[in-house]
């Protein structure tokens, strides 16, 4: 098996703002199971990086333990990074983000470290609003334990020995939304169309943005009965197609009257929703819930950006922390001496 | 666009691009694998059945292979195809139990006038099938423009009498110090063909400049005077030589004068340097060996002063491009340029001349002097029983070219003398087999090397410009052959997509470093190619098209840049990707004359 990615690249690639190309954001090759939905989301992470000119260096990758969280080996080779306990990324992200709140913080999961072992620091990362970008690379099984059905396995999925899952799974994009996350879209492996521009978005967003990739698991629930293989995904997807223009680029596409919503992000940047469902609204909660709900008694899977607060307030702005990032200030401002804690000291009297 | 068809063996046939510019389609990154694997003979053999004079050819070859290679596109050089061909001839061993011996009598005889490479190919390829074959030439040995042309510090004369002897050793009668002035002579006696592979023989003159008669003692033909040099006619030349001409024979014109006495050598052409015919490398040889090439002069005359040749004037010339790519050499009005000599070399091309095909034969000829041939199929002419080939039939051209033409030529005389349909021709031998050989590993070196192209060593200048007959080059050795072979992309090891078993993962669009892999909408060709990862600009690399997939998109590979590494089909869940290795065999005369295992 191959462990080196030839040197060679297209001598014609694109270049992006930056004047790199898409390879320079490439990682190391992947050691997933050929064909895991995974590594396409890999791809479509270093895609929206690429086409959003964000300089790797500014970026920081953060993950738990699984499948989904080798994950960030495998994209983003020059970027920051941290591999940390299962379940317990969300703390480590938090920390991070209010010790450096300028760099770009993508999360990478899966269902198991999430919606298991991860649930309880999971809920708390969405309450607090931390900024970041949060993938759960989502197949409902546990790959790396040879497949046993996880908390987001759909009820009456069959499992790859013939088991029937008799419990409902957690719907997480749902569980998003109600806990009051900031950006929530859902999406599949298979769709870079929809997941390069909703990635984007995501990294745009000031705030929580989190995203639920189908992400197949190739190996072991990729069968005949299994809801989250490729071919039922495909058969059972409703995707809502969107764009993103980033804020320094002007709008060239010309949208008819009425078949697009846009959203404007804080940075300037606009979200076009193609309204495959006429009437959606993604500011709206209960209809965000309402339309995942409905989806699921139709045996549909909605995909897109299912719901989006642009002007939430993120944990460093709610804590009213500096807006220079830590690590940039100076001994001085950290410790400004005696005479300052005097002065507050007195303040509390 | 429609699915592309891969029964057509022309389409992965396309894909080695380097097996595809050569005319004679030598498999070359097998043989390249195989001399990696130190299997020289094996690699000799293979080449041999293919292009006849693998020695000669891994040091003379004008490797319309090398400018087609893949590496070239991906990266700066291509492969050395050309100089590790030269390995395997250099490190093989005895292989002379491994040739093909003469078949039994089949009662055909054929005529090949002329010993060079197009009349040994014909030979070697019927030999084989019983054909008695009868070869003339006027020289006392055989090789034709091999021998007579190319100076023997780049061919070694033992190099080319080995394998102008595995040709002749399979029962060839010769009939050498033969100069074959009537045609209608060899048609009465009886041959049942007659290959004419003579060669384009007369090197142009410029007869109506100015002190050309006065002058003659010091002027002199190229390729006349190689031949004379060849044959030990000729032992020195005047200190101070002009070349005039900008192709390989001007080449090895002032190459040789260096070796012969001359000091002061120029070349001196009408075109500008980058126009000139001669090889990039045979210019840089050139220049290494301290000869100057002067461009842009255009002579005016020869300067003789007491009845001797003392110099040559120029007209100085810009060149200018019209929209329609006519170039006309425009007088700067600069003073005459002269340049002081003693003797001039005229190596400005070579004409057709059949002055012994009498017009009593039905052999009719083009205004341009060459031989109407049926077609580049065929290489039968107005007469029947009489096929050209080499540089006989469309004027002077390579060794490699003669070979092709030959093969041809002999498959022609094969169905002709069978009293079958020409037009009717035996297909190429195809084979195309998975290279897997467990999970995620091929039977190739898939990974692409990252090695620099390295130039071959050569001898010291001083000893190279000191004799006539030291080779100049000294050819890789092994270790240095095994990094160059290494860099061979596999192009045979072909991408063979199979569309029922895609499940559309992307793994493979993922993963392919060079972002040929798409799976998008189909549409026409020319917006489909804009649409792609990096859009396929190269429009000759093919784009393959799979059959429609169950999400309505197809597979679109670009195949300009694929490195053949294997990756999509390694990433691949379903093995709806495969790495099969390619193998075509030019359709000859004598099919399967090499078996390798």
């Amino acid at each position: 098996m191959s462990y080196i990615k030839p040197k060679f690249r297209h001598p014609r690639l694109q270049k992006n703002a930056l004047g790199f190309t898409v390879a320079d954001y490439d990682g190391a090759i992947s050691t997933l199971c050929a064909g895991c939905g995974h590594d396409s989301i890999s791809a479509a992470i270093r895609n929206a990086c690429f086409e959003s000119a964000i300089p790797p260096h500014r970026i920081a990758k953060v993950s738990g333990i699984g499948c989904s969280s080798k994950m960030p080996t495998y994209f983003l080779g020059k970027s920051h990074g941290f591999n940390s306990v299962h379940g317990r990324m969300p703390s480590v992200a938090t920390g991070a983000s209010l010790a450096n709140r300028a760099l770009t913080y993508i999360g990478v999961s899966g269902d198991g470290d999430t919606a298991s072992i991860g649930m309880g620091q999971f809920i708390h990362l969405i309450r607090r609003n931390v900024n970041m970008t949060y993938i759960v690379a989502n197949n409902g099984c546990y790959g790396l334990t040879k497949g046993q059905d996880s908390a987001t396995a759909d009820l009456g999925s069959v499992a790859k020995g013939g088991a029937v899952n008799p419990f409902d799974g957690i719907d997480l994009a749902s569980l998003a939304i109600l806990q009051g996350a900031s950006f929530v879209g859902r999406s599949f492996s298979g769709d870079k169309e929809q997941l390069e521009p909703l990635i984007r978005a995501a990294m745009a967003h000031n705030g929580f943005a989190f995203i639920d990739v189908v992400s197949p698991c190739v190996t072991f629930n990729n069968h005949t009965g299994s809801t989250k293989s490729y071919s039922n995904t495909r058969e059972h997807l409703e995707p809502m197609a969107l764009d993103f223009v980033p804020m320094r680029e002007e709008i060239r596409t010309q949208y008819a009257e009425g078949s697009t919503q846009s959203v404007t992000l804080h940075d300037g940047s606009v979200i076009h929703l193609h309204k495959a469902d006429s009437g959606y609204k993604t500011d709206d909660r209960m209809g965000a819930l309402n339309a995942i709900q409905s989806g699921n008694d139709a045996d549909r899977i909605l995909t897109g950006l299912l719901y989006l607060d642009p002007n939430s307030k993120d944990l460093n702005t709610n804590l009213n922390l500096a807006t220079r990032p830590l690590n940039e200030l100076g001994r001085r401002e950290l410790c400004p001496g005696s005479k300052v804690l005097d002065s507050i000291n007195e303040g509390l009297r | 666009m429609k699915p592309t068809d891969t029964n057509d063996p022309e389409f992965f046939h396309k894909i080695v691009d380097c097996q595809y510019a050569c005319p004679a389609h030598t498999p070359v990154p097998e043989y390249i694998r195989l001399i990696a694997q130190q299997r020289y003979s094996d690699a000799y053999l293979i080449n041999w059945e293919s292009n006849v004079f693998p020695g000669v050819l891994g040091r003379t070859c004008d490797r319309p292979c090398e400018p087609a290679c893949r590496r070239g596109r991906v990266e700066e050089e291509p492969v050395a195809i050309c100089r590790l061909k030269r390995v395997a001839a250099d490190y093989k061993d005895d292989i002379t139990a491994r040739l093909p011996k003469a078949g039994k009598p089949n009662g055909k005889k054929i005529a090949l006038i002329g010993g060079g490479p197009a009349s040994l190919t014909v030979a070697r390829d019927l030999a084989p099938l019983g054909y008695e074959l009868h070869l003339y030439d006027a020289q006392s040995t055989a090789g034709g423009f091999m021998r007579s042309e190319i100076p023997s510090f780049r061919l070694p004369a033992e190099v080319l009498d080995e394998e102008v002897g595995y040709v002749l050793d399979m029962g060839v009668h010769t009939h050498f110090d033969t100069y074959v002035d009537s045609m209608a002579e060899i048609l009465d006696k009886d041959y049942d063909a007659v290959f004419v592979g003579c060669g384009a023989p007369r090197g142009r003159d410029l007869p109506n400049l100015p002190g050309r008669q006065e002058a003659d003692a010091n002027i002199h033909i190229g390729l006349d005077w190689l031949s004379n040099v060849a044959f030990d006619h000729i032992d020195k030349i005047g200190k101070r030589v002009i070349v005039l001409g900008g192709g390989n024979t001007a080449m090895d014109c002032c190459r040789t004068s260096r070796r012969m006495g001359g000091e002061d050598v120029k070349v001196i052409v009408r075109s500008p340097y980058a126009d000139m015919k001669a090889s990039p490398w045979e210019k840089e040889d050139a220049v290494h060996e301290g000869i100057p090439i002067l461009d842009n002069h255009v002579p005016m005359e020869f300067v003789v002063e007491k009845g001797k040749l003392v110099g040559m004037k120029f007209d100085k010339v810009e060149a200018v491009y019209h929209k329609d790519g006519r170039r006309e050499l425009v007088s700067t009005g600069e003073e005459p340029a002269f340049y002081p000599c003693d003797d001039v070399l005229i190596a400005i091309g070579q004409e057709n001349a059949f002055p012994w095909i009498e017009d009593s034969t039905g052999i009719r000829f083009t205004s341009w002097g060459t031989p109407i041939i049926n077609d580049d199929e065929t290489f039968q002419s107005t007469r029947k029983d009489v096929f050209f080939g080499g540089d006989a039939a469309f004027g002077p051209s390579n060794i490699i070219t003669a070979v092709a033409h030959g093969h041809k030529a002999a498959v022609s005389i094969d169905l002709y003398c069978q009293g079958k349909q020409l037009s009717k021709r035996p297909a190429p031998g195809v084979t195309l087999v998975s290279q897997k050989m467990g999970i995620h590993e091929w039977s190739y070196d898939s990974v692409p090397t990252d090695d620099k192209r390295v130039a071959v060593p050569l001898v010291d200048l001083k000893e190279a410009l000191s004799s006539r007959d030291l080779e100049v080059e000294l050819g890789f050795d092994p270790q240095a052959a095994f990094v160059q072979a290494e860099r061979c992309l596999n192009c045979d090891a072909q991408t063979v997509f199979t569309s029922g078993n895609c499940i559309e993962c992307d793994a493979c669009a993922d993963i392919c470093p060079t972002s040929c892999i798409n799976f998008t909408q189909n549409g026409e060709e020319e917006e489909l190619r804009q649409r792609l990862m990096v859009p396929a600009e190269n429009l000759e690399q093919d784009l393959y098209v799979s059959e429609t997939l169950p999400s309505g998109k197809v597979l679109v590979k670009d195949e300009d840049v694929c490195l053949h590494c294997g990756l999509c089909a390694e990433r691949c869940p379903t093995a709806a990707w495969d790495m099969q290795k390619f193998l075509y065999s030019m359709a000859k005369a004598t099919p399967d004359l090499m078996v390798i295992k």
